[in-house]
Parts: structure tokens; sequence; C-alpha cells
């Protein structure tokens, strides 16, 4: 591991280069920056493939290496490294963000072709990845921090591409908007939890307060859990920091694949697993983590039936699924390998499905309304077929790749916690019933998108397939979505890989028997996938949305969550803000008691002097420095006096 | 030892002299009769050659020992009152007097165009300028307090005339006046204090000739009631200067009235008298009644950081807008300063230079945005759709923005972190609940700087803005500096703290070295 440890900062140099040089160099690279872009990410993937396997042929206990480049920040007792942690987790990650990181930059050479600021979208894609790189390989919260919010600004960047010359342009940088401030809120978690850690353990480093955790107190550690989980809920878009992913979509689709599916959205979930130990010495932290991850899980599920938007039900579905992983996360070692085994499944058949859908986008005149799609299975097989592999995955139909880590989720819920059995029941039957709706809601889409006979497309429509440099990405990540998980996740491979940083879990046996809770799962999936297939493949599908129940026309609108969002934060908040405005211009600035009539008395001698002589100024000023000195006079005596009075 | 502060102090007035002389010169006009004359291309190299004489300074200051004040002068001034002419700078003074140094050339490039073709007009303007500069480097090295507290009041004069005669709002005199009164009315409490302060000192057997030596008055027993007294003097001009709620009222009205140059030289820098002060005059001189004081000046400071960007978020006026974000940021510094955390107090420090590059990029860009306007407003409504037609103004901008909300990567976030993180640590009452309180200020922060370039920025182009140029070469040079600068010390902060660390340990270490007496509270109820 050491003779290739000095690449590791690499990682993030190549892409951070590519973005340096993509936005320095403005028009004059408009003509190759794209590649310049692809090549930066390429070259990231090849050092973590190298790292990868240098790692994978290391004896276990000597896979965590914390790498340093010297000093970042040192001050007043707070000693951070500019240092790297290379462990099994953050390799994980690397591999991900750099490997569907450079699908993704290969496919949007195709898909922005036509767009003017082609190279300025490489850019914040390469700016996208170093920061993300720099968010998992951090070895410090702080050094953490400022890849999440480099993350957090590259997605504004992205969301906000198309922010002027479009129709739409202002309701994208609205968007935009929204989801930094969203995550800004979720950031004061992270920082209030950096200043407790410094406070109680001195240190924000992860080798420093990770051993330290089990030593806090459990009301420490509950509260730097609880803000952890605060960040955490921000960047993955978890309840009740939600609302900003379905509108994040007015991003390009690319974007919508690697940073709001594949990657950045996860590193809640990357957070909560590399924090575990201090999550472990606060059981109460714990069980918040979960229950947001359960409400998160149906509601994103909810939420995904509704959406006839293809790229909305996408990232509904994306809040869902996170929503399992955070579950995952809050149930201790047992979870964590699962948690992070599914964030790397669904990072590749979630990328696999919105390239999809940004391929049928784009053979559709960048149509969304999955109602004026149906039977584009003939025109787009790949697409159709790659989406399919993906589609089967999330599922979770063995032996697809989200069986293998959505079923160890499910499993894990139904463990029993000391003390507290009603838990096993409770998350265990939100974990299933999810599975069921999720089927529901892609058996949907899926057949929405590519089944029935009758298309309903609008005029002119000539649908097709795109460039190689489109669908080839595809073929990728569909084959990751068929076999990745078998690969991973026989005979625990995936598991064994994780535990020298999570740590081994014990067996415990789940509240049911494993063998009937894969089995009601499967029953229920394939119950949920009927339905569907009944409502959307074999009747016909209506080009106008029906009224629908009062809980479609709700889940239609995100179950209210900006409704209630404006009523419970915005309105009050705003209120807050009108009193202290007012209170300043009518008290504050007013109450300066006598100021306003000396200050008019000032501004009539002012205009009778403007036009005056420097003469004037000169006497003005020596009445001024006069009356100071009469002033200071009066008040040296009475400083005197106190001088003496003691 | 060769006196680098004097010469950084003689130079620019020097150059205001030269400038004033420079009428003098006959010079051929233009055809039109009118003519720009030599005024600014002389105040420009005056202020460049007075970078030099920094750089020069930098090397000959020993980072090794940061927290000894160094490059100075000590000599006699008026010996019938005592007073001397003792400069020096330790790390955090050289700091502010390079924010000084540096910003100067900036804001007269920044402004080349913006005084019209009166020579007269133009003479005086750079002039006031380049006194404003002298000014602010000797008040940031002024190891004496009574001439600590002359510069205090004459950097007014120069102030006032730049907002009052040279500002581009309606309100201008207004303004100018209201922050002279403010100003005036904080300095006269202080002076008080400053002379009660001598007098203690002599009747404590300090040499009258020394007796305004703050190296002098540091060990001077005031006495617990005398010292809150004098503490409460210096901190209420502090507090105006700086500005701090509720004596912030000035501010906003020379934001909007002064033009962006002088609005950087004043809230980027000058302002910073204010907490510089608090850090270096009313710490040192007044432990224990800082002490005391603390509980009380952090919850102001947390007050202003929630206020300032509210009041910041509801504004219309751009320039305004600015104004309002530096009330929230000198809320963080002076949390920083009044929780005695080496940590925090080297945050603080770090963050009077940062703020100063921050805002002055956005103060100055949003200068070059306004002047493009066709009515010059300052109305954000009056704008919209910009990033089409001005691209690398927009991208200017938002850089600068991202700055101000302390962007992970650019300097202002080390420091508003080490101030979060130290505060919450800081041992006044209620510190670590006040330090949360503030956090929210970050959220805040995202809404004026994302909702203020969404409005300018994005959406449909304004009808009549369609073909704004972009930056010229001038005003990119003017960003660049502060840009490179915010970039540079965000992924080197070390570069900064070299200076910081030593100084803020030495600070706090002084402080907490007192001991307050625990019947404190009760003591100063029954004085009165």
């Amino acid at each position: 591991m050491n003779d290739v440890i000095g690449l590791a900062p690499w990682l993030i140099g190549f892409p951070l280069i590519g973005a340096a040089v993509l936005l320095l160099g403005g028009r004059a690279t408009d003509r190759w920056g794209h590649w310049l872009g692809v090549l930066a990410s390429g070259a990231a993937a090849v050092v973590g493939f190298i790292l990868l396997f240098r790692m994978i042929g290391t004896p276990a206990e000597e896979r965590a290496v914390d790498h340093s480049l010297g000093t970042w920040l040192s001050a007043g007792g707070l000693d951070v490294d500019l240092g790297l942690r290379l462990d099994p987790l953050s390799m994980t990650f690397v591999v991900l963000v750099t490997f569907v990181g450079t699908l993704i930059h290969i496919y949007s050479v195709a898909y922005m072709d036509h767009d003017v600021d082609r190279r300025r979208f490489f850019a914040y894609l390469n700016l996208f990845v170093a920061a993300m790189l720099t968010l998992v390989l951090a070895d410090s919260y702080l050094l953490l921090f400022v890849g999440w919010e480099g993350v957090g600004v590259a997605s504004y960047l992205l969301i906000g591409f198309w922010d002027t010359g479009r129709p739409t342009a202002r309701e994208n940088a609205v968007a935009a908007k929204k989801a930094f401030v969203m995550n800004r809120v979720g950031d004061m978690g992270l920082i209030a939890a950096m200043a407790i850690l410094f406070a109680t353990v001195g240190s924000v480093g992860f080798a420093d307060v990770l051993p330290a955790a089990g030593g806090l107190s459990e009301g420490t550690a509950t509260a730097v859990g609880l803000c952890l989980l605060l960040a955490a809920c921000g960047k993955s878009a978890q309840f009740p920091l939600q609302a900003w992913l379905g509108d994040a979509m007015a991003g390009p689709t690319p974007v919508s694949a690697l940073i709001h599916a594949a990657t950045m959205v996860t590193a809640g979930v990357y957070l909560m697993v590399r924090s575990g130990p201090i999550l472990e010495a606060a059981p109460t932290a714990q069980l918040v983590v979960v229950v947001v991850g359960a409400v998160t899980l149906l509601f994103g599920a909810v939420v995904g039936t509704a959406k006839d938007d293809i790229k909305k039900a996408l990232a509904a579905s994306t809040m869902s699924q996170i929503g399992y992983m955070m579950l995952a996360a809050g149930l201790g070692p047992a979870g964590y390998a699962f948690a992070i085994f599914h964030l790397l499944t669904h990072g590749f058949f979630k990328a696999g499905l919105f390239l999809g859908a940004g391929a049928v986008m784009h053979a559709m005149g960048d149509q969304t309304d999955m109602r004026r799609f149906g039977g584009l299975s003939r025109f787009l097989p790949i697409t159709w077929i790659t989406m399919g592999l993906g589609w089967l995955a999330i599922l979770g139909i063995p032996p697809f790749s989200g069986y293998w880590s959505k079923d160890g989720i499910i499993e894990a819920a139904f463990i029993p916690v000391d003390g507290q059995p009603w838990r096993a029941w409770v998350f265990g039957t939100v974990a299933v019933v999810g599975a069921a709706i999720t089927a529901f809601y892609m058996t949907r889409l899926f057949f929405m998108t590519f089944g029935g006979r009758r298309p309903r497309w609008t005029e002119n429509q000539h649908p097709h397939e795109g460039s190689p440099l489109m669908w080839w990405p595809l073929v990728f990540l569909g084959v990751g979505s068929a076999g990745l998980g078998l690969v991973l996740g026989i005979g625990g491979t995936f598991t064994t890989w994780l535990e020298p940083v999570v740590g081994h879990a014990e067996h415990h046996e789940p509240v049911l028997p494993v063998p009937v809770i894969i089995g009601a799962t499967l029953v229920l999936v394939l119950l949920g996938a009927a339905l569907a297939f009944r409502m959307y493949a074999v009747q016909l599908v209506p080009e106008e949305a029906p009224r629908g129940s009062f809980l479609t026309r709700a889940a239609r609108r995100d179950l209210y969550q900006d409704a209630a969002n404006e009523t419970l934060v915005v309105l009050p908040a705003h209120g807050i803000a009108r009193l202290v405005q007012v209170g300043d211009r009518d008290v504050v600035d007013r109450g300066w008691g006598v100021l306003p009539l000396a200050v008019s008395w000032f501004g009539a001698m002012f205009r009778k002097v403007q036009t005056g002589y420097v003469r004037s100024y000169a006497a003005g000023m020596a009445g001024g420095v006069l009356v100071i000195a009469l002033v200071a006079w009066l008040v040296v005596r009475l400083g005197a006096g106190l001088g003496g009075a003691q | 030892m060769f006196p680098w502060l004097t010469v950084l102090i003689a130079w620019p007035l020097v150059g205001a002299a030269v400038v004033g002389l420079s009428a003098l010169v006959r010079r051929r006009t233009g055809p039109a009769g009118g003519g720009t004359g030599l005024a600014r291309p002389l105040a420009l190299v005056f202020s460049l050659v007075e970078v030099g004489l920094l750089v020069g300074a930098f090397l000959a200051f020993d980072t090794g020992a940061a927290d000894e004040h160094q490059l100075g002068t000590t000599a006699s001034w008026i010996p019938q009152i005592g007073t001397s002419y003792a400069v020096a700078v330790d790390g955090v003074g050289l700091l502010l007097v390079a924010l000084s140094v540096v910003l100067v050339p900036l804001v007269l490039l920044a402004a080349w165009r913006e005084q019209g073709h009166d020579e007269v007009r133009l003479r005086r303007f750079v002039a006031l300028v380049l006194l404003l500069e002298a000014f602010m480097v000797a008040v940031f090295s002024a190891r004496d307090v009574f001439l600590f507290y002359v510069l205090f009041e004459a950097m007014l004069i120069p102030a006032y005339f730049l907002i009052g005669g040279f500002g581009q709002g309606p309100g201008r005199r207004r303004a100018a006046v209201k922050f002279l009164m403010f100003s005036l009315g904080g300095g006269l409490i202080m002076l008080a204090a400053v002379i009660a302060l001598y007098f203690l000192a002599v009747s404590n057997g300090v040499d009258p000739s020394r007796a305004f030596l703050v190296d002098e008055l540091v060990a001077v027993d005031l006495g617990t009631t005398a010292e809150r007294l004098m503490f409460v003097g210096f901190f209420i001009a502090f507090a105006i200067k700086a500005p701090m709620v509720p004596v912030h009222s000035w501010l906003p009205d020379v934001a909007g009235n002064a033009t962006p140059g002088t609005s950087t030289l004043l809230i980027c820098v000058l302002d910073k008298v204010g907490t510089f002060g608090m850090l270096t005059l009313c710490l040192p001189l007044f432990p224990e009644a800082s002490r005391w004081a603390a509980p009380f000046v952090i919850a102001l400071a947390v007050i202003s950081v929630l206020y300032g960007a509210v009041m910041a978020i509801m504004q219309t006026d751009l320039l305004r807008l600015v104004g309002w974000t530096s009330v929230s940021h000198f809320g963080f510094i002076i949390l920083g300063i009044f929780t005695f955390t080496p940590l925090g107090t080297a945050g603080s420090s770090f963050m009077m230079l940062n703020h100063g590059l921050a805002t002055g990029a956005l103060f100055l860009v949003a200068g070059f945005l306004v002047s493009r306007h066709p009515e010059r407003s300052q109305k954000i409504a009056a704008y919209s759709g910009l990033r089409s037609t001005t691209p690398v103004l927009a991208g200017t901008f938002l850089v600068a923005g991202l700055a101000t909300l302390s962007l992970p990567g650019l300097a202002t976030f080390a420091s508003e972190i080490m101030v979060l993180i130290g505060a919450f640590g800081g041992e006044p009452a209620g510190s670590a609940a006040w330090t949360l309180a503030a956090v929210p200020g970050v959220v805040l922060a995202a809404v004026y700087v994302l909702l203020t370039y969404q409005k300018i920025f994005t959406g449909a182009p304004a009808a009549g803005l369609e073909t704004l140029p972009d930056l010229r070469v001038r005003e990119r040079v003017v960003a660049a500096p502060l840009v490179a600068g915010l970039l540079v010390l965000g992924f080197v902060p070390s570069l900064a703290l070299t200076y910081v660390n030593a100084p803020a340990e030495q600070s706090v270490a002084a402080v907490t070295a007192v001991d307050v007496p625990a019947d404190a509270a009760a003591q100063m109820g029954s004085d009165k």
C-alpha cells in the first residue's frame, strides 16, 4: 500500500486541475474542454483502481492508511492536516465516484453536445468529483466539511446550470438556491458537532475522535450524533430536509445521475457510517437515525407512485432508497456494511436508470412527462434493456444487484434490539412495505415509458438511440446493475471487505426466520409489480393525469412538503424579519434621540459651508476641536476624581 | 532597525502632498479642453510603491516573535502632556496594515472613471484617499493611547469628505453627518477614558512622560470600578466603529450613499479599528473588566450576527445589503474576541483580514455592476438575467458572494469556523449557547448571497440591459488579487495564521491570568 500511497492526492488533484483549467481558460478551451474533463475524471479513476487493487492485495488489518500532506490549519490547539484516510470504506466511494463519474462524463460529451456552455458544464463536473473525493478521503471532520460544502456548491452550480436564456431559467435558479440553503441548514449540524467535539475531545480528526467516542458521556455522544444526523439529512435529502431533491431535477440529467442519485446525496450515509463509534455510544441518536430512515423511505416511495415526470419519480425513489441506507446505518455494525453495500449497488443501478431517462428525454425532445411516452422499447432497445436491468435491480429480484444489498437491510431491520422488541417489528415491516411500494412505482415508471402498444407521443417524435458515447455508459451500468450484487454479495465478500472499518458484527437472529423474510418480501414485491403492470401496461394510460384520490393528489404535491415548509418556517421567519426591519427603522434608528435634530442642524450648516472656502472648513474644525477639548476637560476631572477615589 | 512603519505612514502623506502640488504642473490639455490630469496616475504610483514598502516590512518582520511589537519607532511627541509618537505592530497589526495598503491601489483603480473629469475634484478625491491610507496605517500601529485617539478622530476627516463630497447616493451628506456624529460621540467617550487612564497611571507611579504608552499601561492596576468605567468608554467607541447592534445605524446609510470604493476603505478597513481596538486595547488594558463584560458583549455580538444577516436579506438596495452583511460578520469577529480562546481569537484576527478581502471584493464588484446601469441604479430589482450578458462579472460576483457566505476552500471559511469552534468552548458564561445561536447566521448568509445572485444574474435579462459590457481589463485587475488572496489563504491559511496565532495566545493568556472576584457583579451593583 505504502508504495502507491503517494498517488492518492492525485485522486483529487486531477479533477481539481481539470476544473481550474476549464474555468480559467474560458472560451479558449471550448473546443476540447469536454475531453479534458473526461480525461481528468478518467485519470482519477485509474489512480482509484490502482489503489483499490493494491489495497486488496494488502492484509486486511493493514488496509487503513492515513496519508498526510502536511498541516492545513493549525491554531489554538486545533490541528488539522491536509490528510487523507484510505481504507476499505473510502476506497469503495473512490471507485464508485470515479468509475461512475467517468462514465457520466463520457455520456455528457454527447448529451451536452449542442449546449454552448458544455465546457462550463465539464468544469463544474470536475469540480464536483474533486470535492466529492475530498469528502470521502478526508481524515478529519473539518476537511470532510470542505468537500461537503464543495459538493454542495457544485450541486448548486449544476442544478442552476440553465439559469438564463430559457423559459424555466428563474425556476432552475430558485431550485439551485433552495438546494444550497437547505443543505446549509443541515451543515449547521456539522459545525455544531465539530464545536462539541473540539470542546470535549480537543480534536476534529477521525484518528482522535472515533477511538475516543466510547469515552464520551452519553449526553455528549447523543448531541454530536444528532448534529451529524442533521447534516446527513440535509445532504441526503432525508426527512425533514428532503424538499430540495425533487426540485434539483432542474439540472441536466447527467447531473441528476451523478450527484443527485449515485454519489453526493449518499454522503449523509457515509457520514453516519464513518461516525459509527459516536452513534454506538448514543443509542437515542441511533434510534432517531433509524426513524428518519424509515420515515423517508416511506415518504419517498409514496411520492414516487404519483409522479408523472420521469426524473421526479426517480428522485423520489432516490430519497426512498437512501432512507433504506439511513435506516441501516442506524442499526449499528450489523447494518453499516449493508448500508454501504446498498449505496454502492444503488449508485450503479440508479445512475443507469437516470442516464436511461436522459436517453429517453434525448430521444423525445426533452419531454419528461411519462404520460407522453409509451411503446419506446422498440425504438430504444439498448436503453430499454439497460433500464430493465436497473428496474429488476431496484425491485430486489434475485440475482440482480439490489436484491443482495436491500435484502441485507431488511433482514438487519428485523433483528431485535435489547429491551425494545417493538423496534424489529416496526422497522422490519416498514422496510418490507417500502419494498412493495418501490416495486409498484418502478414498474409503473418502466411500463409507462417502454410498455404499451399505443404511444402517447406529441407530434413529430422520431425517437432513436443516441450516439455510442451515450449508450456505452448505459451498458456498463446495466452490467453493474445485473451482476455487481452477486459478485460482491455472495459469501459476504463485501461485508468482509468493510470489516476493518466498521468492525465485525456479531450474528443475531431476526425475529422471523430469514427464509420467511425473503419469501414474504419477494411476494409483496411481485404483488406491487403486478398491480402496476395491470394499471400501466395492460390498461391504457391516459395522457392527462386523472384527478386521483386524496392520497394521490397529496403524493403528487410531495405530501405538501413545500406548503409545510412555507407555513412552518418561511412565513414565521419572514414575519420576524419584517419585525426586525420595522424595529430597526422606527426604534433603533429613530431612537438615537437627539441625533436626527442634530443631523438636520448639521445638514443645514453643511449646505452653507459647502459653498464656502477652506477657511470656513478650518473654522468649523477648530470649533469642533474646541468643543471636544472642553468636554474632554470635564471628563478628565471626572476621571481624575474616580482615580482619586481608589 | 529601519523604521518601516514610519515610512509606511509617511509615504502616503507625501503622496497626498505631491498630488496636491501636481496642480502646479502645466499640462497640455485635450482638444475638448478637459483633462483628467496627473492626479490619478500619481496617486496610483504612490499607492503601489507603498505596497512595495509593505513587502519590505513583511520581510523585516520576525514571525518567530509575532506576538511582539516590531518595526516600530518611539519618540517623544508632546512632552508637556507626556504623549509619544510610538508605533509598532504585532502580527495582527501587520496584517491590518497590509489590508489597508493592498486595498488602496485597488480602490483607486476601481474608481478610475468614477469621479468624472473635473480635475480639481479628482485631485481632492485621490489626495483624500492617500491621506486616509496614512491614517489607517498609523492607527493600526499606534502604541500610545493618546496617539491612537488622535488618529482615531483624524481618520474621520477624510472619511467624512469622501462620503459627503464624493458619494453617489442622494443622501450622501446626511449619511456623512450621521457617520460623523456617531463616530464623534463614541470618540468623546473614549477620550474621557483615555485621559482618566493617564491620570490613574500617573497616580500609580508611572513616569508621566510615558503614561500614555500601552506597554506601560498594561501593568497598571486600575482598580475594579475605574477599570470597568474605562472599559465601557473604550468599548462604546469601538462598538460604534465595529459596528455593533444597536449602535450600527450609521452604517447602512453610509454603504448606500458612499461610492463602493469609499465603502470598501471605510467598512473593510477603517471599521476594523473597532475590533482591533477591542482586541489590542480593551483586553490587555482592562482584562478584568473585559471578563466582567464578556457575557453581555457576546450576547450583543450574536444578536449582531443574526440582526445584520436578517436585515441584509430584507434590503432592496444592493450596496446597503453589502453594508448589512458586515454587521453580521463583525458580530462573528467580536464573538471570537470576547470568548477568550486562542482558537477563537486567532480566528477573529484572521477574519478581520478576510472580511476585508471578501467584502471589499463584493463592494467593488457591486460597484462595477451599478456603474453599468444606464441610471446607475443600486436597486436589486433593476437587474436580472445578467449572467448571459456579463458572465465574468457574474462569476466574480458569485465568488465574492461565496466568500461572504464563508464557503470552505476560501479564506473566510477558515476564519469563521475557527471563531465558531473556538467560541463554543469559551470561558464566559453562556459562550456555548450563544455560539450555537450564532450558527444559523451561516444559513442566513446563504440566503442573502444566493437570493441576490438569483435576482440579479438569473432569469430573463431585464429590458435595456441586454447589451451591457462585461468586466473590463481594469476591473478584472481590481478583482483578481482579492479573489486570489481569498483562494490562497483558504488553501494555505497558515500564511496568515503565522502572524495571528502568537498574538492570540498572548492576548488570551493576559486576560485569563487575572482573577475575577467571585462577587464582582454584586460589588458592581453596590458601587452604584
